[in-house]
């Protein structure tokens, strides 16, 4: 991307996700790819699976993505691009490849590709927005729905709690694992800059609103967000070279610089815990599921506390 | 490009063209409308950065202009404005 970026002024103003597509309203998919876009730039391919973005730039003969962009089957986005990327290799060209996909072809359908293309080293960056749900489907749950949650497979909420994409990832073996949330601009800037400049399998996760299939307001959307990671529902963090880092506010919470916040702020707005904030059994389930991860979390940060000696 | 009539005429391979209203004129989903007050905006350009839309556009002078072909009236920059320069007013299509 070339030239620094230190607050949102510094945001190139060209938009490579263009205005007038087919996302609902407050979409939060549509704002991360937004950005992911005019960060990565024009010199970029994209391989998409099945998911809302693949609605978003499949109604032929328009799309509303103005970069290469290859619609997979659902559980190859990182098997194709490892190939693009190869391929292009052969012919000399310098290009980010980058996959997007949901949680559903991340967490569940996509996973072993993605494992295989982690543990190859293939120089990708992959991106899941994580909407916690086959949204494109009609909400029905995935390995990311949180506990919990209602989804149309779960209608009295998620009896399981959410698989871990990012301590898989780390394990895996990836040059650069990161989360991300489009509530928290710099952060979410800092890191995919960070990941663009690196070589490898670089993987990140983004929080990921969703106002149909978590049941609230669209002007809630970048309001959710903040909650999430001020209650530790979500928690910014990033791995390279072996180091484990809180970021951002979640930073703030590790070192106990802030306290967090109560988590019904971040429950009550979406329609989707309403089973679990009518029932004080649940309701402590879940938090109980947020301390133990914050617990491992703390843990991994002090096992990956510096670079492991060579 | 036109109508296609029969199954000949598809290309052979299928790739579509970055076009801005892929999805028709989405302004047309909007039942509120959001407005800015200049008077009141201070150019943070939090309302652009966080529309899922990119239906708000910065001018030459900085200002911010939001694009209502496009908008869908989700209410994000309404919520976001630090200054509350954003006001929302029931859309009436006139
Ligand atoms: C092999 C295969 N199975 C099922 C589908 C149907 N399908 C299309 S999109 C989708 C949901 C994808 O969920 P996710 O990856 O979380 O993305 P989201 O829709 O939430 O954006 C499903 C099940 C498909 N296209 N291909
Ligand atoms: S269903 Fe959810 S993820 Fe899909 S386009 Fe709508 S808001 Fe975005
Ligand atoms: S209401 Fe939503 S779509 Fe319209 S300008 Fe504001 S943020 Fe963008
Ligand atoms: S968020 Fe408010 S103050 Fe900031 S640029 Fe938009 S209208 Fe102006
Ligand atoms: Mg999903």
């Amino acid at each position: 991307m070339g030239k620094e970026i230190k607050t949102v002024k510094d945001i190139p103003l060209q938009e490579l996700l263009l205005p007038g597509h087919v996302a609902c309203a407050g979409c939060g998919m549509a704002i991360s790819v937004r950005h992911v876009l005019k960060i990565l730039g024009g010199n970029t391919v994209v391989t998409v699976p099945a998911c809302c973005l693949s609605v978003i730039q499949g109604l032929f003969p328009k799309t509303a993505v103005a970069v290469p962009l290859k619609n997979v089957p659902f559980a190859s986005a990182a098997a194709v691009a490892s190939g693009l990327k190869a391929g292009f290799r052969l012919q000399g060209k310098e290009l980010n490849v980058v996959a997007i996909a949901g949680d559903g072809g991340t967490y569940d359908i996509g996973l072993q590709a993605l494992s295989g293309a982690v543990e190859r080293g293939e120089d990708i960056i992959y991106f899941c927005y994580d909407n916690q749900a086959y949204m494109n489907t009609g909400i029905q749950r995935s390995g990311a729905t949180p506990y919990g949650a209602w989804t149309t497979t779960t209608p009295k909420g998620k009896k399981e709690r959410r698989k871990d994409l990012g301590l898989m990832m780390i394990a895996n073996g990836a040059t650069y694992v990161a989360t991300v949330n489009p509530s928290f601009p710099m952060d979410f800037y800092g890191k995919f800059l960070k990941a663009e400049e690196k070589k490898g399998p670089r993987v990140l996760i983004g929080y990921s609103v969703c106002p149909p299939g978590w049941r609230y307001t669209p002007e809630l959307s970048i309001e959710l967000g903040k909650l999430a990671v001020q209650t530790g529902a979500w928690i910014l963090w990033e791995f390279e070279e072996g180091v484990f880092r809180f970021t951002g506010y979640s930073k703030r919470l590790a070192e106990g610089k802030a306290k967090r916040k109560p988590i019904e702020l971040y429950l009550e707005p979406q329609g989707r815990f309403r089973n679990v904030l009518r029932d004080p059994e649940k309701l402590k389930a879940l938090k109980r599921g947020i301390n133990e991860r914050w617990r491992v979390y703390r843990k991994i940060a002090e096992v990956y506390s510096s670079s492991t000696p060579g | 490009m036109s109508k296609l009539k029969t199954i000949k005429e598809y290309p052979l391979i299928p790739a579509s063209k970055p076009s801005e209203g892929a999805a028709g004129r989405t302004g047309l989903w909007r039942t509120f409308r959001p407005v800015v007050n200049l008077d009141k905006c201070i150019g943070c350009r939090l309302c652009w950065f966080y529309c899922p839309d990119n239906a708000i556009t910065i001018s030459g002078d900085g200002k911010v202009e939001i694009n209502y072909d496009w908008c869908k009236g989700c209410l994000i920059c309404f919520h976001e404005c630090p200054v509350k320069a954003i006001d929302r007013v029931v859309e009436e299509f006139g």
